[in-house]
């Protein structure tokens, strides 16, 4: 192990040319096992696997390695595919390509390992074959990146996610993994840094689309002695998962990002900023930065270059608000974490009254390429004002979740149909949110956009951070609505009245709209028209004058939701219907007649005692007692419930 | 460096640095505000003070933006008319409509904007806030449903008092400023200071009142009802009662006391003489023996009751003696009551005090005789005021009067003590003249009068120095720490609470700027000057009464008049 570590930092990290010679590489085949005289099972190990039970696969494969083939050795890997693909396994058989399986829960172990050593593949858990065209070759199997899935990505950022074991340092570095920085510490300047990443164009991807080199420029140039750099890691936003999956696959390549971005500041430390939940994430990224260390690669004077770095991970308390940068540091520095006033901008005076830079995973996991490409490389990609690819998170009613990379300028459509799958089980497609719970929903038209930050902001939405969910039409608007401000109201700090006052206002109107018509009475229905009528006042007052961009971006759903689906909003406030039967007080319930068999079921499980009628005659639900739970429904065995 | 910037369509002069807010206002545009206070940094959380900027997205706060060259500002456009308007109405729809029941009514920020911004109905309505009242605390009432979330007092609290007693607790729609695991007041780290109540724009926070109670006993026949009030409430009543500056306040004051009701009433700079008086005589000991310790004074309650929960070894050094309302309340129920051959149960004793921690200080168990409160309550200018209009008395027409023997006279000293820094002047005088025997005259310590928290002087008398220092407002109390692990000593250190002394008590009328408390500690100055008697001892009270009654008593000793004891409080930090 000393000895691979000096290998690695002699003749990789230290070596001074770009190509590496053909030894080296060898050794490289063996940490990557791609030549490798025993079998290897990789087990993907993210936390949307661990909760479809990776872990066991992960021991009911180690224990039939074990009887079958003991040299064999089973590898955890990050996250690659699609979420409801998991637990997602690959096999490599000596001299042979890799073998894709998908839903491989603890049961099927036996059957598939099975089949893969006695060449009878089994059909159903079969995704496809990755690895060399020329041999090894599993014939009749398609390849991985020709599934339509993988075939429109343009996998940069997440181009070693779910390939290589994330607590081992040395397959990263393997697959040429921190030369770059090496490179970039012993041969650049700050400012040359600074500038090839302004050069390249890359924009901050938590939403606000800065110029990054800009924004490091900013804080190089003031006079201030410390500096620092702010890694944004936690995404609370609800349908985001695309940072903690990045964490939790490929942790290395995020540390490279943050000693490249430090040292273009001119920063010593950098702290990581944590999900308080991410528990997987910070034991990776800690280990992460644990064997980075051990190997020299931050500390003090890294590789006799004068360069020191240190990089802390912390764990935010637990609000949505302390993704906003300024509420971020200050519940760093152990107070409330709620908003100041800009500016001053942090890279001014940020953490501990410091220039402090603040970037987004993604941002940072975009640095080390361009570095190793060089800036035209990423010019290459995307369109005029936004360059490179954008990483989003898919969720919803598609047929496939999980955490996608696509170029600048692809069309949103091509994600929701193409990547996503479309809509589940045959359902229409209603509605796009784009950008978590502050984001836009964006109806069919909207989706011919371009994924561009100008094109976007344009026609008035814009990407956030790349939460995507897609919503079919047994999903009410009005509803989802209500969640989101519910989430948000929640989340206030509390500190501008806007904010705090506008969200529950909101809510409180939102949940008029949907109450139960019949515990109304003409008092009531006024109001909730008055109430109606101020929601646009509101919103517009919230979204102009608060102090922050959770309060400025709060209406956004109600906003983009009324715009786009205005009949719906009408029908449950006029009308007072639901067409997605989905809100509870605007259902009503009845039996058909000719279909109840009086079997009682539905009277006995009734919470209210709404149901009412005589064994074995048709019963009746009165409306006035019911509270529309639908439990009626769910256990009717005859169809004999009518929903409305 | 000036420049003109566009506003509202006409050109203005703005200087470089400054803020948009402070521009404007020098121009005479007036901007609402409602969280911003001056001499803080500006926090932005109410949203009032916004103004259009044109090229701006959206809409900008004045109180915290630097104005720039390039700017075109609108000031009452509609746009900024209806978030404004929108801000405050939807700040009243969760409020809980009881103006007309409220402390503050008529004396409300919120009311005020609601009117200048002419809402004149209710078109946002919203679940009413829970009625929570934590009235557990001796000085200061909470009403949390009518906070606007303003964060003034926080920031006060942090900030200029430091005890960090109030905070915001929770998020979203149940945020509200707490304590300490959101505890009940008397549990807490509260010194009482009342500077919380003075900055309070609505009626959630106020003073603890008394008003029901005095009035109950004023017309009770049974009871003798005596009242005192401090130097600083004479001058400060006029004002709010709008008498004109040649009347002399406190017989004014004397008068209106007397259409109350009250059978007696004394000064409580009388006991201000005596605690002047006692405390040169333990500085001149110490000197003379060369004791290398420090006193401190405990003129202060509020500072008391810091000293007692932070586990300070000030605590140690304190000087023990009581502030000037308990020394007249004791006297009140010992020799007065003995002279006027009343049991002490029968004699109802009234303070009137510009602090809010005297409340706190006259509950204290040291502050009783056999079970017997010392001073029986204690009320607040505020109070004050608002007890001379229910009993309807007419300042202007009523006649002066005199205070009544003993404590009816009393030395500028006195007068002095209601500035932060006063009283150590006084002492200082005053040791002086024991040890030298020369009366030192009035020259001011121009080193102890000021604006800073933390002052310091130096005298040389009779061949000894003496080192004071004053700390005003908790704030220097860090510069006082710092000072003396560098090696400082001081013989006296006087310590108030509130910035500039008892003349910005949390019990003074709401709101006061640092104009007006500057304003006030000239007046008092001045009058120091203008005052007949100078040095406490020369008093004919002090004199007569003091010197020959309290002091020589046998029955009553003079110890337990002047001084007290104090505990250690366990309290959530």
């Amino acid at each position: 192990m000393e000895n691979l570590k000096k290998y690695l930092t002699e003749k990789v990290l230290l070596y001074d040319r770009d190509v590496l010679p053909a030894e080296t590489r060898k050794v490289f085949q063996t940490i990557t096992r791609e030549k490798y005289d025993y079998p290897v099972v990789y087990v993907s190990s993210g936390t949307g696997g661990i909760i479809a039970g990776s872990g066991k696969t992960a021991s009911a494969v180690k224990s039939y390695l074990e009887a079958y083939s003991p040299g064999a050795s089973v590898v955890n890997v990050g996250c690659a595919g699609p979420l409801n693909y998991e637990p997602f396994i690959c096999v490599q058989l000596p001299g042979k390509n890799k073998l894709f399986f998908r839903n491989i829960t603890e049961e099927k172990v036996d059957t598939i390992l099975d089949g893969v050593f006695h060449n009878d593949l089994p059909a159903d858990e079969l995704l496809g074959q990755q690895g060399t065209r020329d041999y090894g070759i599993w014939p009749g199997v398609p390849f991985m990146e020709e599934l339509p899935y993988f075939a429109y990505q343009k996998r940069c950022v997440l181009s070693n996610c779910g390939c290589y074991d994330p607590e081992s340092i040395e397959e990263y570095i393997a697959r040429g993994g921190y030369r770059t920085f090496v490179k970039t510490i012993r041969y650049y300047t700050h400012e040359e840094v600074c500038s090839i990443i302004e050069k390249s164009g890359l924009r901050g991807r938590s939403g606000g689309g800065f110029n990054t080199g800009t924004k490091w420029k900013s804080a190089l140039s003031s006079g201030s002695q410390a500096r620092y750099l702010i890694c944004n890691a936690k995404e609370s936003d609800p349908g985001s998962f695309a940072d903690r999956t990045i964490l939790e696959s490929d942790p290395h390549r995020l540390i490279e990002g943050i000693a490249i971005a430090s040292y273009a500041i001119g920063a010593t430390t950098a702290i990581v900023y944590l999900r308080a939940g991410s528990k997987l994430a910070e034991k990776r990224i800690t280990g992460a930065i644990e064997s980075a260390r051990d190997y020299g690669i931050i500390g003090h004077n890294i590789f006799s270059s004068g360069f020191n770095l240190d990089i802390i991970v912390r764990s935010e308390p637990g609000a949505f608000v302390c993704g906003e940068e300024t509420a971020l540091i200050a519940s760093l520095e152990g107070r409330r974490g709620m908003p100041r006033l800009k500016p001053p901008y942090p890279t001014i005076s940020g953490l501990m009254g410091k220039p402090t830079v603040i970037n987004n995973v993604e941002t940072l996991m975009n640095v080390p390429l361009i570095m190793q490409n060089g800036p035209d490389w990423f010019r290459g990609m995307g369109t005029e004002g936004s360059k490179g690819t954008k990483v989003f998170a898919l969720s919803g009613k598609g047929r496939y979740q999980g955490v996608v990379e696509v170029e600048m300028g692809t069309p949103l459509r091509m994600l929701v149909e193409l990547l996503a799958g479309g809509v589940r089980d045959g359902r229409e497609f209603k509605a796009l949110m784009l950008g978590g719970a502050s984001g836009f929903f964006l109806n069919e038209k909207l989706l011919d956009t371009k994924i561009d930050f100008d094109e976007m902001s344009l026609k008035g939405f814009s990407m956030g951070a790349g939460g995507l969910v897609i919503i079919d039409e047994t999903t009410c608007l009005v509803d989802t609505v209500k969640y989101y401000m519910n989430f948000i109201h929640n989340e206030s700090c509390g500190k501008c009245i806007p904010c705090r006052e506008g969200t529950s206002r909101m809510l409180e109107i939102l949940e008029n709209v949907i109450r139960k018509p019949r515990s109304e009475d003409s008092l009531t229905t006024l109001e909730r028209f008055k109430g109606v009528m101020q929601l646009q006042t509101i919103a517009t007052v919230m979204k102009e004058a608060s102090l922050c961009g959770l309060g400025q971006t709060a209406p956004n759903p109600f906003i983009s939701a009324l715009e786009k689906f205005r009949d719906e909003f009408e029908e449950h406030i006029f009308d007072r219907k639901c067409r997605a039967n989905v809100c509870r007080g605007l259902r009503t319930f009845s039996i058909d007649v000719d279909k109840c068999t009086g079997c009682t079921v539905c009277a006995v499980r009734c919470p209210e005692n709404a149901i009412y009628g005589t064994r074995l005659q048709p019963y009746f639900i009165v409306e006035d007692k019911c509270s529309g739970c639908g439990i009626c429904l769910e256990v009717c065995k005859f169809s004999a419930v009518i929903v409305k | 460096m000036m420049f003109s910037i566009t506003v509202n369509g006409r050109k203005m002069p703005a200087d470089k640095g400054e803020t948009i807010l402070s521009a404007l206002n020098r121009n005479g545009i007036k901007i609402p505000t409602l969280c911003g206070m001056k001499d803080f940094t500006p926090t932005g959380a109410c949203r009032l003070c916004v103004v259009e900027v044109e090229g701006r997205e959206r809409l900008i706060t004045a109180c915290s933006h630097p104005v720039e060259e390039w700017m075109v500002i609108h000031t009452h456009s509609p746009r900024v008319l209806k978030a404004r308007k929108t801000i405050i109405e939807l700040l009243l729809a969760r409020h809980p409509d009881e103006c007309l029941y409220c402390v503050s009514n008529l004396n409300c920020e919120l009311q005020k904007l609601a009117e200048e911004l002419n809402i004149l109905e209710r078109r946002i309505r919203g679940r009413k806030t829970r009625i929570r009242l934590d009235q557990s605390g001796h000085s200061v009432v909470r009403e949390l449903s009518k906070c606007i979330l303003c964060s003034r007092c926080v920031r006060v609290c942090e900030e200029i008092i430091t005890v960090n007693t109030l905070d915001f607790v929770n998020r979203g729609q149940k945020t509200h400023v707490g304590t300490s695991l959101d505890r009940d007041f008397n549990f807490t780290s509260c010194i009482n200071c009342g500077q919380c109540i003075i900055v309070c724009p609505t009626g959630a926070l106020h003073e603890k009142q008394n008003i029901a109670e005095v009035q109950e006993y004023l017309s009770n026949k049974a009871y003798q009802k005596v009242v005192q009030y401090s130097p600083a409430v004479p001058s400060i009543i006029a004002q709010m009662l709008g008498i004109k500056p040649s009347r002399d306040p406190e017989s004014m004051l004397n008068g209106i006391l007397r259409k109350m009701g009250f059978d007696k009433i004394f000064l409580t700079g009388f006991g201000t003489d005596i605690l002047v008086e006692e405390m040169s005589a333990r500085l001149e000991k110490k000197m003379t023996e060369g004791d290398p310790g420090t006193i401190y004074f405990s003129a202060c309650p509020a500072w008391v009751k810091y000293v007692e929960q932070s586990g300070d070894e000030i605590q140690g050094d304190l000087s023990a003696l009581k502030t000037p309302q308990q020394i007249i309340g004791a006297i009140i129920k010992s020799h007065y009551a003995a002279s006027a051959g009343l049991n002490p149960q029968e004699i109802y004793s009234v303070s009137i005090s510009p602090c809010t921690a005297m409340k706190f200080e006259a509950a204290r168990e040291s502050m009783t005789t056999r079970g017997i409160c010392d001073v029986d309550a204690v009320l607040t200018v505020r109070e004050l005021a608002k007890l001379i209009k229910l009993y309807g008395i007419d300042a202007v027409a009523t006649e002066g009067d005199q205070a009544d023997w003993p404590a009816s006279l009393r030395s500028s000293a006195a007068v002095l003590a209601e500035v932060s820094g006063g009283l150590t002047e006084s002492v200082m005088r005053c040791t002086s003249k024991k040890i030298t025997g020369n009366d030192p005259g009035r020259k001011p310590f121009k080193s102890l009068r000021g604006t800073s928290s933390f002052r310091e002087t130096e005298i040389e008398t009779g061949g000894k120095k003496i080192k004071a220092a004053v700390i005003d407002g908790l704030t220097g109390l860090t510069k006082l720490r710092e000072s003396l692990s560098a090696g400082k000593q001081y013989d006296l250190v006087e310590v108030m609470v509130c910035p500039g002394g008892c003349i910005n008590g949390g019990g003074m009328p709401v709101p006061a700027s640092k104009e007006e408390i500057r304003n006030r500690a000239r007046q008092v100055y001045q009058n120091e000057e203008a005052d007949p008697v100078q040095m406490p001892p020369s008093s004919p009270a002090m004199f007569n009464f003091y010197m020959k009654e309290v002091k020589q008593n046998n029955n009553v000793s003079a110890e337990k008049i002047l001084n007290t004891t104090f505990i250690r409080r366990d309290v959530l930090l």
